[in-house]
């Protein structure tokens, strides 16, 4: 298993490498920052001063050289537009996001295997084909729209939630976060719900396909021959056995909804680390971009790491020293 | 409103004044956050109204960006017309205590053009002072190199810091709140990065306690996220609300609707300089002469937008067709100026004239993301133009884009918007008109490269002329002329629309700033 978990690592440094560069190539080719940053009636001087000063005066391959310098000393570079390391501005906003992902998981595991193990497991009844159609409008209505539609139900004409923005904080367990306060978590349900639906749709469907498979297998029938109760055959058989689909999906989502939760984040104004994704691209914040990226790459690594270490835990065939050694 | 009316408005207010000052709190959301909140940092609009709350100038801007006593209670040039002296106001304190004196002034200036890594710094307004001299605790003297007449303008866009926050105090002791000291009528109590800007009121200031008395600013970018945080109630003022929703929020008994036209001007950059131009060619492809240097195929393309049009199809009824740079009532615009009339014959015969009538191909570039319906204008001005017998294509793409490929000079046509931060007429003469010369700033926005001597002459003589009178003819001189010329083609000045509870009142302001104190409850 070490000798798997250090393979991952240096295979995830060259990933890296090759992220930065592109990425750094990519915003140098669109443009300047400083013609969008600078005032319209900056005169010629002034506009070289600022290019001077944020580095950008010097050819690519310079520019590109001293972040890794500084990448040498652990800095990531300072952001053109807010004047501060970017590690700094995606780590402000990163609990923000990461409670939001944290209850959209919960919300779409919670509802959704249950619904699709009842969808599996009774497929034609009333109940289970309402779901399947129930999903299907889960993941073909637009997030945007979805999320202003919650808004004007809930919030306009209900009258019951507030439209946007991230609600009081507190710390405990040394996190602070606004999912310990009532005000919070009020504020926090509609854009968790709003990032839920489609994964929970995703869940649904997903466990529902599963349990349809693996429910005529021998194995089942055998569980059932042996006169097992029914409950022991879903939750211990049937449920073991699907979890290996489910797992790698919601752990490549959970990754999708950290790091890409721009939608949601945008239409709930909650001060996330997508809406700073989106806003730094628009003004070609480069230090931002790429140091985001760079956090969303480790991030995606050790997802994976951990969905591969899960693997091992729920089907005892897989062996992680195996692979790839 | 006539004058008498102000006034008896203004005893009304006073009148209601106690009951007013019962304890409320504020939340506004505005289209953008502020990038930092240190007030030397960054010289963009964002930023600039929620400074313009914590800090005063020396000379503050009203709602029509008219020249107010702030820290300075007068001023004016004195027999030398490069010394400009400031008479300081006597009894402010800054939030922490301490008394205004000229020493802040002094501090402040120095500290402007050192401001580490600005992306846009204020020194483009300090530049031209030579010398601060602190004549006593409450006079003080710029010196300058040679005359100059903006002073007070340039002046009235620089926010007074406290000198006691020391000689390194950097933009991250600002965003963390231990240098953000002010004279403003509000205090700043909370910064969070992408979230909100917490003011409370100063209860201290010099020209009135404010009426609320906490302010909370969220930044909400998606339009309609804005709309629906307003009718939700989570938010008491919106900032920018978008054309397609004025009709529908205008029918809601819930919310005002406050507008007030901009200083921005919506205009069509023309390469008047060039002998091909990239994106002007022969109809079929084939390389030609730049027509667009003939003044009258500029004037036909002029003429040949239906400004009417643009602002009532395009812009939902909410703009005023231009025919200059500034809108009426601003220092230095010109009154003889029309807006162009719409005249599709007329434009062709001018082609004619010109030898261009079997037109030729031409693409308008603009940006998709940075003023109001900008790629929709853009469409329209094509159609139109086709409709003179010129094969026109547009292309619009992210400003992030747009304006580093304008400013190469990629393009033959192109789509910008120019608002005049000082207010006057020189702002966009200097910039966009005036030849392009870098080494003495002039014409950095002078995108087709117009020239033209005699407009150069004007503005630089109207640069040398203190005397306000004497300056704005001459800037409305020099506007003529290159109307005359067509310069650029202005299309529309924009109108801002800001939203509010019910019982809100919102001033509106030609900057586009929105400000806790242009809110006053209704009474």
């Amino acid at each position: 298993m070490t000798v798997f978990v250090i393979r991952r690592l240096l295979q995830s440094l060259l990933v890296m490498a090759v992220m930065s560069t592109l990425v750094f190539a990519g915003v140098f080719a669109i443009g300047n920052p400083i013609d969008i940053l600078i005032s319209p009636d900056a005169t010629q001087a002034e506009y070289e001063r600022a290019v001077r000063s944020l580095g950008l005066d010097l050819p690519l391959w310079e520019q590109y050289w001293r972040f890794l310098q500084n990448l040498a000393d652990g800095e990531l570079g300072i952001s053109f537009v807010h004047h501060e390391p970017a590690i700094e501005l995606i780590l402000q906003r990163m609990p923000a996001t990461l409670e939001l992902a944290a209850v959209a998981l919960l919300l779409s595991i919670t509802v959704g295997i249950p619904l699709g193990l009842w969808a599996g497991l009774k497929p034609d009844s009333l109940a289970g084909r309402s779901i399947m159609v129930g999903s299907i409008f889960g993941f073909s209505l637009p997030n945007f729209w979805q999320g202003l539609m919650l808004i004007m139900i809930f919030a306009v004409m209900l009258d019951l939630m507030p439209a946007g923005g991230r609600g009081e904080t507190a710390v405990f367990l040394g996190i602070e976060s606004s999912i310990w306060t009532l005000d919070g978590l009020w504020h926090l349900a509609l854009p968790a719900i709003n990032l839920a639906l489609f994964k929970t749709s995703l869940v649904i469907r997903l466990t529902r396909a599963s349990v349809r498979e693996v429910i005529g297998l021998d194995y089942v029938k055998f569980a059932r021959a042996k006169g097992l109760s029914e409950r022991r055959v879903v939750f211990v058989h049937v449920l073991k056995n699907i979890m290996i689909p489910v797992t790698t999906v919601i752990g490549l989502e959970l990754g999708v909804m950290i790091a890409f939760a721009v939608v949601t984040e945008t239409v709930f104004a909650w001060p996330g680390m997508g809406k700073l994704i989106i806003d730094s691209i628009f003004v070609l914040d480069r230090p931002v971009i790429v140091a985001y990226l760079t956090v969303i790459v480790v991030m995606f690594i050790i997802i994976n790491l951990v969905v591969d270490i899960l693997y091992s835990i729920f089907d005892p065939r897989v062996r992680l020293a195996d692979v790839g050694a | 409103m006539p004058r008498n009316a102000w006034a008896a408005a203004a005893v009304a207010a006073a009148m209601f004044a106690p009951a007013m000052a019962h304890a409320e709190d504020l939340t506004i959301a505005v289209a953008s956050e502020a990038t930092a909140m240190d007030p030397h940092y960054h010289n963009t609009g964002n930023n600039n109204q929620i400074m313009a709350q914590i800090y005063d100038r020396l000379i503050n801007q009203g709602p029509n960006q008219e020249l107010l006593p702030g820290l300075a209670e007068s001023w004016g040039p004195t027999d030398d017309p490069t010394v400009w002296e400031f008479r300081l106001r006597e009894g402010v304190t800054f939030h922490d205590g301490s008394p205004f004196t000229a020493e802040d002034v002094a501090y402040t200036i120095a500290r402007v053009p050192n401001v580490p890594n600005s992306p846009s710094s204020f020194a483009i307004y300090t530049a031209d002072i030579t010398e601060v001299e602190i004549v006593d605790d409450y006079t003080v003297r710029f010196h300058t190199a040679t005359p100059y007449p903006l002073m007070a303008n340039s002046l009235s866009t620089i926010y007074i810091v406290s000198a006691d926050i020391g000689e390194d105090a950097s933009t991250e002791c600002f965003n963390d709140g231990a240098c953000a000291i002010g004279t403003g009528p509000y205090r700043q109590v909370e910064y969070t990065p992408g979230d909100r800007i917490v003011l409370e009121a100063n209860a201290d200031y010099w020209d009135g306690a404010p009426i609320w008395d906490t302010v909370t600013i969220r930044p909400i970018s998606s339009p309609a996220a804005r709309v629906a945080a307003l009718l939700a109630g989570d938010v008491d003022v919106i900032a920018s609300v978008p054309t397609t929703d004025i009709a529908q929020l205008e029918d809601n008994d819930d919310v005002n609707l406050w507008q007030g036209i901009s200083n921005r001007v919506i205009y069509l950059h023309i390469d008047s300089d060039r002998e091909v131009s990239p994106h002007v060619t022969a109809i079929g492809g084939s390389e030609i002469e730049n027509p667009l240097r003939d003044v009258r195929v500029r004037r036909a393309l002029s003429m040949a937008i239906d400004r009417e049009a643009i602002v009532d199809d395009v812009m939902e009824g909410i703009a005023i067709p231009a025919g200059q740079l500034l809108p009426a009532g601003f220092f230095g615009v010109s009154d003889t100026i029309e807006v162009p009339d719409y005249d599709p014959d007329g434009a062709r015969a001018l082609l004619e004239e010109a030898g261009y009538g079997d037109g030729f191909a031409v693409t308008i570039h603009g940006p998709n993301d940075r003023y109001i319906n900008d790629a929709a204008v853009a469409q329209a001005i094509a159609q139109m133009w086709s409709r003179i017998g010129l094969e026109t294509s547009v292309e619009t793409m992210p400003r992030s884009v747009y304006f580093g490929r304008a400013s190469d000079l990629e393009f033959s046509v192109m789509l910008v918007g120019w608002g005049a931060g000082s207010g006057e007429a020189s702002s966009p003469l200097r910039s966009l008109i005036v030849t392009n010369d870098a080494d003495r700033g002039l014409g950095g926005a002078n995108r087709g490269r117009f020239s033209n001597a005699e407009v150069d002459a004007l503005v630089e003589e109207a640069m040398q002329t203190v005397d306000d009178d004497a300056r704005a003819a001459l800037l409305a001189h020099a506007t003529e002329i290159a109307m005359d010329q067509v310069a650029i083609i202005p299309t529309h000045f924009q109108v801002n629309t800001w939203g509010t509870r019910a019982d809100l009142e919102y001033e509106p302001r030609t900057d586009e700033y929105t400000l806790a104190t242009s809110v006053t409850p209704i009474e």
